[in-house]
């Protein structure tokens, strides 16, 4: 589950006479992870340490000169490099430099150029790209392999179209954006390389998010040949509450986040001051912050940090988006008829969330996942529990995945090392679930141990069908040794050990499909024990003297039922030729029967009584009354 | 057509009684039937099964038993008496005591010669058949036990007695039991209570059919007394058995309510051994089925849930025709309600006693769907018990309310009642003439200045009443020589006639005026079920147990012109297939062309401007026309104007200030009121 931490101020806003705007014209990385450079509207560029909350050093140009673009850093020649005036030899529209990229730079009539070889020879003829009234709205730089691709966007006459350029090769890809509603452009957009891929993400002021996808290898454009359509997909349509988004960002943070801000909070009201992260495989809200002030549309991200101005400052909010899995994405575990147990974190997706970690806390978890590499089982026992108990555990939802399967690599790389307790703990926290660690239900399995697999399967909403299924046979192989038994109604035997942890398969989440081929693989032994232990619940749960045995947590008739549906769907040629399974069958067929029996006398009683329900509508007509009728 | 204002009464708490007993006379086409409150009724099976005649109970008269020998009909009951009846005067004609303690059964043997009853001190007794009563003529040996039920073999050589856990069989001729047929007892806790015979059946291949308490059906051969067959139909008691007459087919009555057939044919094609085979059962009844006929085309059924049911055996019968549909006879075929149309009064006749009621009052105005505010509710003014152990057979209200009579079969009673507005006196008239003995019909003139009373063969006594005294005016009497009692009468609204109709199906109109017949109306095969006097015209209009219309014009002595137009015509065969008669008829005085008639399940204005409908109309027009635009419906309307909102209808009728009366007594109000069923009622079946 995605989270947004507490934020801090990292400067004050410089307003511009315009209101409307933030008085920053961008924020740029510099050498590393904690320093970025910020350009205001008109002459000042500052650098920041950002953990630190404070400015390192700043430059201005002079008076009467204006910034034209954000500054950007040079990594090779570690260097800042900024327009004055928009001039160069032609009209600069911006620099952009990546890390590991050079510096481009993009003329406003769409040629691009790099940096060196633009300073090596600065009056060369700049070319026009760009049509007559078509012009730039935004750009970015993007490094996919090995190479630096420039992408800008442009208007003309209402049409939207991008490009894509590597400026060393001088190829041009241009895209015409399919056309919205009328009248509408992209209020942002946002690039990132996955898979061979550019993705953009644009946000439209209808709350629309659309993603299209470029291959980097895409045709190079002929001079005056028709731009091609991009094809794009909607990843969500975002409330917008009243009337249409103003200042309004998207920004995708991973491939399956995305951070949006000036859109409201779908449980908040109309009002636009939130920051949100979304999942886009899931269309889940993962964790929404409320901004102070007013918001720009103006959003950036480096290194886990978001940057975003509002009101009077640009703060500083850190996020976590962990890699998604169904669990956490849904933000609630499938057994909603277990609900009072679970922890209200579970259900937090539709209420506002006001999550805060502390510096401290952060600390602590980045203490304890160093020494779960480490350290004796004793002390890391001691380390985790001592942070369970500091911490609120919702804050620490993200660090109890990672230190989890921290402790589970070890525990595979180390055969002398486990910590049952520690782990049986972290499960206990319900933050996490299979797909965050997926090879913690191995391991308990392969350790034998059944308390923890139980605790896993009780409490994962995501476990795989394929290990469902390696848990039940693990449960039935162990009980086959096992001498330990409950004699049920037919006299027939069954080890205590498969009675108890039975209940949990049979109450995790699965689909037919997946489960199927896999129910398969058992043997007709297996199949018959296993097929004996749900006529036993069948039956005990049709006397109805079940429900709560042994306080254990019971599945329901239904459950059983399906359990019963798959086995004998899965193997029922198999049964049918074994001489052992004849009586079970022929048992169990008996039984059904007369619950067929049993159920169509309840629906007659039904039947009978929705009479009731019809009979009762009829007016009630009393003693005596004068009425008026008409003949026609 | 126009708007009504109705009083839509539901306080007549009427019960009708439990079936108890059933004897289907084949010659006759008669059913007669008892009820547990004593009371008999004969129904015309030829005509509608119309219920001609009614014998009132008596208290401590419980008809256990009936049984036709020819046209005569035979009760008798558990106070140990037998009773023949007088079917002319619908009373018993002799009572005679049979000194074997109660009796449980009686049953004749085939050539109508013998009676035989069985009874509790263990007897039974042959009784001869005169021409005119009974005579004793023996005990057969007297046995330990109650005789609980009885079958003579068609030979009239053997009497089959069913007992308690047995069935014996006697020889007629010397008196001593041949076989003693041993009954199982039922299963489990009640194998410790005796098994009641409840009825056994002797076939002439001397096969014994039994049904008993603990829910068999048992087949014995007679001859050898053996036990060939057990049919276990039921939980209960089988209650009754009945045999067609070709003794092809049986049926059984069970307390769950169910009839179960067995029919005896053989259960294997190509074998010539027949046997008795369970076939159907049929449920239409949700109590005890006391009574059962078997008659030849139909089931007829009848118990604790008070409603005679006859179910057509669908292979006897045409399909798909009058005669194949279910009927159930749940309300007597006559009116039990009579109006006070100008006092806006209402008596209700119990079998114990009279209930006279004033109707409430609304002074609202509303439209079409409404329910007007009840300004003053509807007030019990009197509650009158009869006097004597026999029950009211019939009662009148005058028009103006100041006038009530009731007759038992030993008296006529007759009432002053004075009402001013909140107070209401009553005297009995003390001296009434000695000639009114006892009244079938009774009716009072329109100006209440007179009462008229049917008595023996048809005639009808006039009574001349007066604040000071009643006198006898005359006593009016058909020519035809009938021995019929009249179960109609209608005075005219001017005061100038008086029609009376008799189970003969005779309509005879008087001339009260001149104190003598004035003519008698073609007798037609159907016999009139309501009728009455046109205000205005004189016309008589007369409906029939087929469903018939006739009017007849007095003045003229012939059918009017619209009434042979209707019969050219044909009345529409929705109509013609309602199963419930037509019990009142009256007139709207706003509207001459208006003739108000109602059965159990609608009311009927027939407007005898509108053309008649024909064959292809839609009968039951009211929804269509009420959608139509107003000009458009005169196209589409015709003669018969159905209401159909009001239901289980025990009287309609018009009062002076022209707002509708109509008293409903819903069956399932009845139903609620019944004991509760041997079986709690099985949901959805």
């Amino acid at each position: 589950m995605a989270a947004l931490y507490e934020g801090y101020t990292l400067c004050g806003l410089v307003q511009a006479q315009n209101q409307s705007d933030s008085g920053i014209q961008g924020i740029e990385s510099e050498r590393d992870s904690d320093h970025v450079v910020v350009t205001d509207s008109t002459r000042s560029v500052t650098l920041y340490k950002v953990s630190d909350q404070k400015p390192l050093g700043s430059w201005t140009v002079k008076q009467g000169q204006t910034l034209t673009c954000s500054a950007v850093y040079n990594s090779h020649t570690k260097e800042y490099v900024a327009v004055s005036d928009n001039k160069v030899s032609s009209d600069v529209w911006r620099v952009h430099s990546v890390p590991g990229g050079e510096p481009v730079v993009l003329f406003q009539r769409g040629a691009v150029r790099l940096l060196d070889s633009l300073l090596s020879a600065p009056q060369q003829p700049v070319e026009e790209v760009l049509a007559q009234e078509e012009a730039i709205r935004w750009s970015t730089t993007v490094i996919a392999e090995a190479a630096q691709f420039v992408i800008f966007q442009t208007e003309q006459k209402g049409d939207h179209f991008l490009y894509l350029q590597r400026p060393n090769l001088n190829a041009v890809q241009r895209y015409r954006l399919e056309r919205e509603e009328p009248g509408l452009s992209p209020l942002s957009f946002s690039a990132s390389y996955r898979d061979k891929h550019i993705n953009l993400l644009y946000l439209y002021p209808n709350g629309h998010v659309y993603q299209s996808v470029v291959s980097v290898r895409g045709p190079g454009m002929e001079e005056e040949a028709q731009a091609l359509p991009l094809p794009r997909n909607l990843l969500f349509a975002l409330p917008v509450g009243e009337g249409l988004l103003g200042a309004a960002s998207a920004l995708a943070l991973d491939e399956a986040h995305v951070a949006v801000v000036g859109v409201p909070h779908p449980s908040a009201g109309a009002g636009k001051d939130f920051l949100c992260i979304w999942n886009t495989n899931f269309q889940t809200l993962q964790a929404g912050k409320e901004m102070s002030g007013k918001i720009y549309g103006q959003l950036w991200s480096y290194s886990s940090k978001l940057f975003i101005p509002h009101g009077k400052s640009l703060s500083v909010i850190p996020y976590e988006c962990p890699k998604s899995s169904l669990a956490s994405a849904l933000g609630k575990l499938r057994q909603a008829r277990t609900e009072g147990e679970m922890r209200k974190i579970h259900t937090n997706n539709n209420t506002e969330i006001k999550r805060t970690v502390s510096h401290l806390s952060l600390c602590y978890t980045s203490c304890t996942l160093s020494s779960t590499s480490t350290a004796p089982v004793e002390e890391v026992q001691r380390e985790v529990e001592g942070l369970l108990s500091r911490s609120d555990i919702q804050e620490l939802q993200p660090s109890v995945g990672q230190l989890a399967s921290s402790l589970v690599s070890r525990s595979v790389a180390d055969p002398a090392f486990y910590t049952p307790g520690t782990l049986a703990q972290l499960v206990h926290t319900q933050c996490l679930c299979h797909s965050v660690c997926p090879d913690l239900l191995l391991l308990a399995l392969e350790r034998k141990d059944y308390f923890l697999c139980q605790l896993c399967l009780q409490l994962f909403p995501d476990v795989p069908e394929a290990v469902t299924c390696a848990c039940l046979k693990t449960f039935i192989r162990c009980s086959e040794k096992l001498s330990i038994v409950v004699v049920d109604a037919q006299g027939a035997v069954l080890p205590t050990v498969f009675f108890q942890h039975g209940l949990e398969v049979l109450q995790t989440a699965y689909s037919d499909t997946f489960l199927l081929p896999h129910l398969k693989d058992l043997s007709s032994q297996q199949v018959i024990l296993f097929l004996q232990y749900l006529q036993f619940l069948y039956l005990r749960y049709s006397q109805d003297t079940f429900t709560q045995t042994h306080g254990l947590r019971s599945p329901t008739l239904t459950q059983i039922m399906d359990w019963v549906c798959l086995l004998l769907d899965a193997h029922f040629t198999v049964l049918v030729m074994t001489p052992e399974a004849k009586g079970l069958l022929l048992n169990l067929h008996r039984f059904v029967k007369s619950q067929v029996r049993l159920f169509s006398e309840l629906g007659k009683i039904e039947g009978s009584l929705e009479e009731l329900q019809k009979i009762k509508v009829k007016k009630e007509v009393g003693q005596y009354s004068i009425e008026v009728i008409e003949l026609f | 057509m126009g708007e009504f204002k109705v009083h839509r009464v539901r306080f007549f708490d009427y019960m009708p009684s439990a079936i108890r007993a059933m004897a289907f006379n084949s010659r006759t086409e008669r059913l007669a039937l008892s009820r547990a409150d004593g009371a008999l009724e004969v129904f015309n099976f030829a005509d509608s099964y119309f219920q001609e005649k009614v014998i009132p109970g008596q208290d401590g008269r419980a008809v256990e038993a009936l049984c036709w020998v020819r046209g005569r009909l035979f009760s008798a009951g558990l106070n140990g008496e037998i009773t023949e009846y007088d079917l002319e005067n619908l009373r018993p004609k002799y009572t005679m005591e049979a000194y074997g303690g109660p009796v449980w059964t009686i049953c004749s043997n085939s050539q109508g010669t013998h009676l035989a009853i069985g009874c509790e001190d263990g007897t039974v007794k042959i009784f001869e058949v005169l021409e005119e009563t009974i005579r004793f003529q023996r005990n057969l040996d007297r046995q330990k036990g109650r005789i609980i039920s009885l079958s003579w073999h068609p030979s009239g050589a053997l009497i089959a007695a069913g007992m308690m856990d047995m069935i014996k069989v006697f020889n007629a001729e010397s008196g001593h039991a041949t076989h003693r047929l041993l009954v199982e007892r039922g299963v489990g806790a009640s194998k410790s209570r005796e098994v009641v015979v409840w009825s056994v059946a002797f076939l002439s291949d001397h096969t014994i059919i039994s049904g008993d308490s603990a829910g068999k059906v048992q087949v014995w051969d007679g001859v050898t007394g053996t036990l060939v067959r057990t049919h276990l139909v039921t939980k209960w008691d089988v209650l009754a058995l009945s045999v067609s007459r070709d003794e092809s087919s049986l049926l059984a009555g069970t307390s769950e309510g169910t009839v179960v057939q067995f029919q005896f044919i053989s259960s294997t094609v190509d074998q010539h051994d027949k046997e008795w085979v369970r076939t159907r059962t049929f449920k239409n009844h949700t109590h005890d089925v006391r009574a059962l006929a078997h008659t030849d085309t139909a089931v007829v059924s009848g118990g604790m849930d008070t409603q005679l049911v006859v179910r057509p055996l669908l292979e006897k019968v045409e399909k798909n025709t009058q005669e194949s549909a279910l009927r159930k006879i749940a309300f007597p075929h006559r009116s039990l309600v009579s109006c006070g149309k100008k006092a806006g009064m209402l008596l209700f006749q119990f079998h114990g006693h009279l209930e006279l009621w004033r109707l409430g009052e609304s002074d609202g105005h509303g439209k079409p769907g409404d329910s007007l505010p009840v300004k003053r509710k509807p007030e019990k003014l009197i509650q009158l018990k009869r006097k004597g152990d026999d029950h009211i057979c019939c009662s009148a209200l005058s028009p103006c309310g100041g006038w009530l009579a009731y007759s038992t079969i030993s008296s006529v009673r007759l009432y002053r009642l004075q009402y001013n507005g909140s107070n209401i006196s009553i005297t009995k008239v003390a001296k009434l003439p000695k000639v009114l003995r006892s009244a079938h019909q009774l009716c009072f003139s329109s100006d209440s200045s007179k009462l008229f009373a049917s008595t023996t063969h048809s005639s009808v006594i006039i009574i001349a009443l007066s604040q000071s005294e009643c006198k006898y005016l005359h006593t009016l009497r058909p020519k035809s020589g009938t021995r019929q009692p009249v179960h109609l009468m209608s005075a005219s609204e001017d005061g100038k006639w008086l029609a009376t109709a008799n189970s003969d199906c005779e309509i005879h109109v008087y001339s009260l005026h001149k104190l003598k017949l004035h003519c008698t109306v073609p007798v037609y095969s159907s016999c009139p079920t309501a009728m009455a006097i046109h205000p205005t015209t004189s016309n008589l209009v007369m409906v029939h147990a087929d469903q018939q219309i006739f009017e007849y014009s007095l003045v003229q002595k012939e059918y009017t012109e619209w009434s042979r137009k209707l019969q050219k015509q044909g009345l529409h065969h929705l109509w013609l297939a309602r199963d419930t008669p037509i019990t009142h008829l009256t007139f709207n005085p706003r509207n001459p062309a208006h003739i108000i008639m109602h059965d159990t399940y609608m009311f009927c204005i027939i407007d005898q401007n509108l053309p008649l409908p024909d064959q292809k109309t839609l009968f039951y027009n009211q929804m269509t026309l009420r959608s139509l635009p107003e000009p458009e419906r005169t196209s589409h309307s015709h003669s018969f104007k159905i209401c159909k909102t009001f239901q289980h209808l025990l009287c309609v009728s018009l009062l002076e200030d022209h707002s509708l009366v109509v008293v409903e007594r819903p069956l399932l109000d009845i139903a609620s009121q019944l004991p509760a069923p041997v079986r709690q009622k099985k949901f959805a079946t």
